[in-house]
């Protein structure tokens, strides 16, 4: 059985820290595991109605009419909406939502359709009723008269001379040049450096290949809900589970031409988000409703409504061509790329573009990256959006590149490994990385060096990176007489960030991370703060942890240069105590200094705010063992170990599980999951039945390697970690398959029905 | 004097060349020393007094959120990209 391992390249020297590196109890923990921990569903406003959605069956129309007077002369309906009660608004305003970007009327229709249905699930109107069996009777006698058009259901048939338009109105955008005539090409933009013909022509190996993935989903256990209040003073109030509250507060607010400071969010613990959780949906629905009826309306969506209207990741097609010397150095790369933004533009494409080469020093390079508008929900950012496609098809055309060049596959990835200085595809040079780290982490693990053996098996390695985030983010810290303190952030809590920010605190004042209470605050309790995504909240939060904890330092180190009568530069806190350095006699812990504070003066508050630069980008690899029935394809994962560059692991046991969890997704993304539609654009394994997630079952212990290769411009060296994991399974998969079952698959998910026909057709 | 990297989109405009140099205390001032030499540039990289949307800026090596406002050193490198997430990364 494989042991768990936790290796660190580069951990702090000997009492560099107190609290940095432990492993406490999160803070949520009794909470969480008892059921006390308050979600969405939990929440219960004095006569809270239950609100339900009509929803498109089509997967392209025009609406012609709704009549919605027979639902509303139903006996206990309270109120119907449409896209007609939403106000007037401006044209073409955008609003930036965190890992999304909409314009305001594209949010509106997405949220209510106005003129055209664009994927089965579009919602069309809104119903609250006195309670669920009535809502849904109500749903019934809604009547729309719709104009059913031909759907488009992947990029490459919406990117056809003559294919079906979505947006009448819209043209590609190439860098600020809109095309002459419409089309579903939302963008196209380009990435170039030297010159990749010169770059293939000098190359001894060129391989190219294409590749295909489908829309896959986030899968957060916990679905999206929506309470909404709106007070009769015009106060609303929405309880939600969101990964962004700031940002849905916004655009909930644009979306009804309310006043930002008119709109309180208040987030609620998470049940899983994974960059899905970004968007309004049924928070202005229901907001519309509670005014309609003057009562809470609350709307939670079922599984299958999740699965057709809520944005899973885009499908996407991919060319990848590469070329190297005989001595393993790539010469050039190029990648044609077309990804499916559902139905209004927003694919992921950019961040894959930038992700696809970029492990490597590709000194002649030419992207294309076309972001292609389909009759499917909205992409929805999913786990390091865009990197997990392009990874699969460049680490798929590496392995063969290594391979024909008779070239140890983590050789060849180091022999070009990607340092500080080099150029990314966009030409900005990397700062401090820790790529060739994360693949000599790999080389020297113990799972490289033992020898695979028996029959249908395979081995595959894999890279990847992902560009992290940062932001906007505010933090305030209350001392207590009995010497914890308060921490209230915004950030909502995903995988124990409450105490990974709580213990930057806990470090700067020299105490316990126990002795630290945090707290997810809502949008009228906080600062501004940029949403929890781009495995930022650990980098971003925790800065502004840092900042406020030094603020609170710089005052209790003050209120005890008074108390002693000394100078405040003669008084330092050191590992939680306060000491005069001239008089050792004058000293006081953090709790004796805290409770002497309001016999002293004023309570002590310290607050900062942040706009956190400089993430620094994250690699992970991956090394995967597999097992293949040539029989019925089954692919079994026999091992698989992960390094990743953490930066600095601020508690090392959330760090290992958030590169569990992302491999683990990654996982199931290649082997199993996949948004199957027909032709009419129907999703049909709209259940977690027939949409299969790989579980605790389906794996074996997922073993970890925690790089730490510090980034310079966080006091503590923190890099992000919840993202870059999901990265690089496709690829290491693919090459396992291959070399246990002799197929090279271009296509995800690999299941075993793909894996077996391409046995099938080699033999 | 900037470096400024060109996209390759916009090379029509400058010749094909892929950096050039350009002076200005902020990003607004190297667009606007950009378009005397390179006509046309302005127009694709602004809208209104703002970069335009789907496009980010970035200044020795960070995607700066204050757009045409961001600083510009002597010695510093500019580069205009594709907006991803919103501009945030």
């Amino acid at each position: 059985m494989a042991m768990r391992t936790s290796r660190r390249a580069s951990a702090p020297a000997e009492g560099q820290y107190q609290i940095i590196g432990t492993r406490p109890l999160r803070h949520d923990a009794v909470d969480k595991v008892t059921g006390r921990a308050q979600y969405g569903a939990d929440i219960y406003p004095s006569g809270v109605l239950p609100g339900r959605i009509l929803r498109s069956p089509h997967a392209h129309a025009r609406i012609l009419f709704i009549d919605t007077s027979r639902a509303e002369a139903l006996t206990g309906v309270r109120a119907v909406v449409t896209s007609r009660d939403f106000p007037s608004l401006e044209a073409d305003q955008t609003l930036d939502m965190g890992e999304a970007n909409f314009t305001l009327k594209a949010l509106r229709d997405n949220v209510l359709a106005s003129d055209k249905v664009l994927y089965k699930g579009h919602p069309v109107a809104g119903v609250v009723a006195v309670d669920d069996m009535i809502a849904e009777e109500a749903l019934g006698l809604i009547r729309v008269e719709y104009e059913v058009l031909p759907p488009v259901i992947s990029a490459l048939e919406g990117m056809k001379a003559g294919a079906p338009l979505l947006h009448e109105d819209m043209h590609t955008d190439a860098f600020g040049k809109m095309s002459d005539a419409p089309s579903n090409v939302a963008s196209h933009t380009q990435h170039s450096l030297g010159d990749e013909k010169r770059g293939f022509a000098s190359a001894d190996v060129v391989v190219e290949r294409e590749f295909h993935t489908q829309a896959v989903h986030q899968g957060y256990i916990e679905p999206h809900n929506a309470t909404v209040f709106w007070n009769q003073d015009g106060k609303v109030t929405v309880w939600c589970s969101t990964q962004g509250p700031f940002e849905v507060r916004d655009a909930t607010a644009a979306v009804l031409g309310l006043p930002v400071s008119d709109v309180r969010l208040v987030p609620m613990e998470i049940g899983g988000g994974f960059g899905g959780k970004f968007e309004p949906y049924g928070e202005p629905v229901a907001a519309l409703l509670s005014r309609k009826c003057g009562r809470p309306v609350r709307i939670i969506m079922s599984r299958t409504e999740e699965f057709e209207s809520t944005g899973p990741t885009s499908g996407s097609y991919i060319r990848v061509k590469m070329g190297a010397t005989r001595e393993g150095k790539i010469t050039a790369a190029q990648a044609y790329m077309a990804y499916e933004a559902g139905a209004y533009p927003g694919s992921p494409v950019g961040a894959g573009a930038l992700c696809i080469f970029a492990p490597y020093n590709v000194p002649n390079l030419l992207i294309d990256a076309l972001d292609v508008v389909v009759n499917k929900p909205k992409a929805a950012a999913y786990r390091a959006p865009g990197a997990t496609n392009a990874s699969f098809a460049a680490e798929s055309v590496v392995d063969e590149l290594a391979e024909r060049l008779g070239l140890d596959p983590l050789d060849f990835r180091l022999r070009n490994a990607a340092k500080r200085g080099t150029r990314r595809a966009d030409g900005i040079a990397y700062p401090r990385i820790g790529c060739q780290e994360v693949l000599e982490a790999l080389k020297a693990h113990p799972h490289y060096r033992t020898p695979l053996t028996g029959p249908n098996r395979g081995r595959g390695v894999a890279a990847g990176y992902w560009m992290n985030g940062g932001g906007p983010s505010s933090c305030t810290i209350r001392v207590n007489a009995d010497g914890t303190v308060y921490l209230s952030e915004g950030s909502p809590d995903i995988g124990g960030t409450r105490t990974s920010v709580a213990m930057q605190a806990a470090e700067v004042l020299g105490i316990p991370a126990e002795a630290v209470r945090p707290m997810v605050v809502d949008t009228d309790a906080g600062g501004y703060t940029s949403g929890t995504g781009g495995s930022s909240v650990t980098f971003k939060t925790g800065m502004a942890a840092h900042e406020a904890a030094q603020d609170v330092k710089r005052q209790m180190i003050a209120r005890g240069a008074d108390l002693w009568n000394v100078p405040p530069e003669k008084v330092v806190l050191e590992r939680g105590v306060f000491r005069c350095t001239h008089d050792p006699k004058l000293s006081l812990s953090f709790a004796e200094m805290a409770e002497k504070l309001l016999e002293t003066g004023a309570p002590i508050v310290g607050n900062a705010t942040v706009r956190a630069r400089g993430p620094g980008g994250a690699f992970a690899g991956c090394i995967v063992d597999v097992e293949v029935d040539p029989e019925t394809g089954k692919v079994t994962i026999l091992r698989c170990t992960v390094a990743q560059d953490a930066g600095r692991a601020i508690h090392p046991t959330y760090v290992e599980g958030q590169m569990q969890g992302g491999t683990v997704q990654g996982i199931s993304w290649a082997l199993s999951e996949e948004h199957a539609y027909n032709a009419a654009g129907a999703m049909m394994n709209a259940t977690f039945l027939d949409y299969r997630v790989l579980t605790a079952l389906d794996l074996p212990m997922i073993d970890t390697v925690i790089v730490e290769v510090p980034n310079p411009t966080h006091p503590f060296g923190v890099r992000g970690v919840g993202e870059v994991s999901i990265v690089p399974p496709a690829g290491a998969l693919a090459s396992a398959i291959y070399r246990a079952a002799g197929v090279r698959l271009d296509r995800l998910p690999m299941n075993p029905e793909v894996v077996k026909k391409a046995i099938a057709g080699r033999s | 004097m900037a470096l400024v990297y060109i996209p390759p989109q916009m090379r029509g405009l400058t010749g094909g060349q892929a950096r050039v140099k350009a002076s200005g205390r902020n990003v607004a001032e190297v667009v606007e020393d950009l378009e005397r030499v390179y006509p046309g540039i302005r127009e694709r990289l602004v809208e209104g007094v703002r970069i335009r949307r789907g496009i980010s800026v970035a200044v020795d090596g960070e995607v700066t959120p204050l757009g045409l406002q961001e600083r510009v050193g002597e010695e510093s490198e500019v580069h205009f990209l594709p907006a991803i997430g919103g501009g945030r990364f």
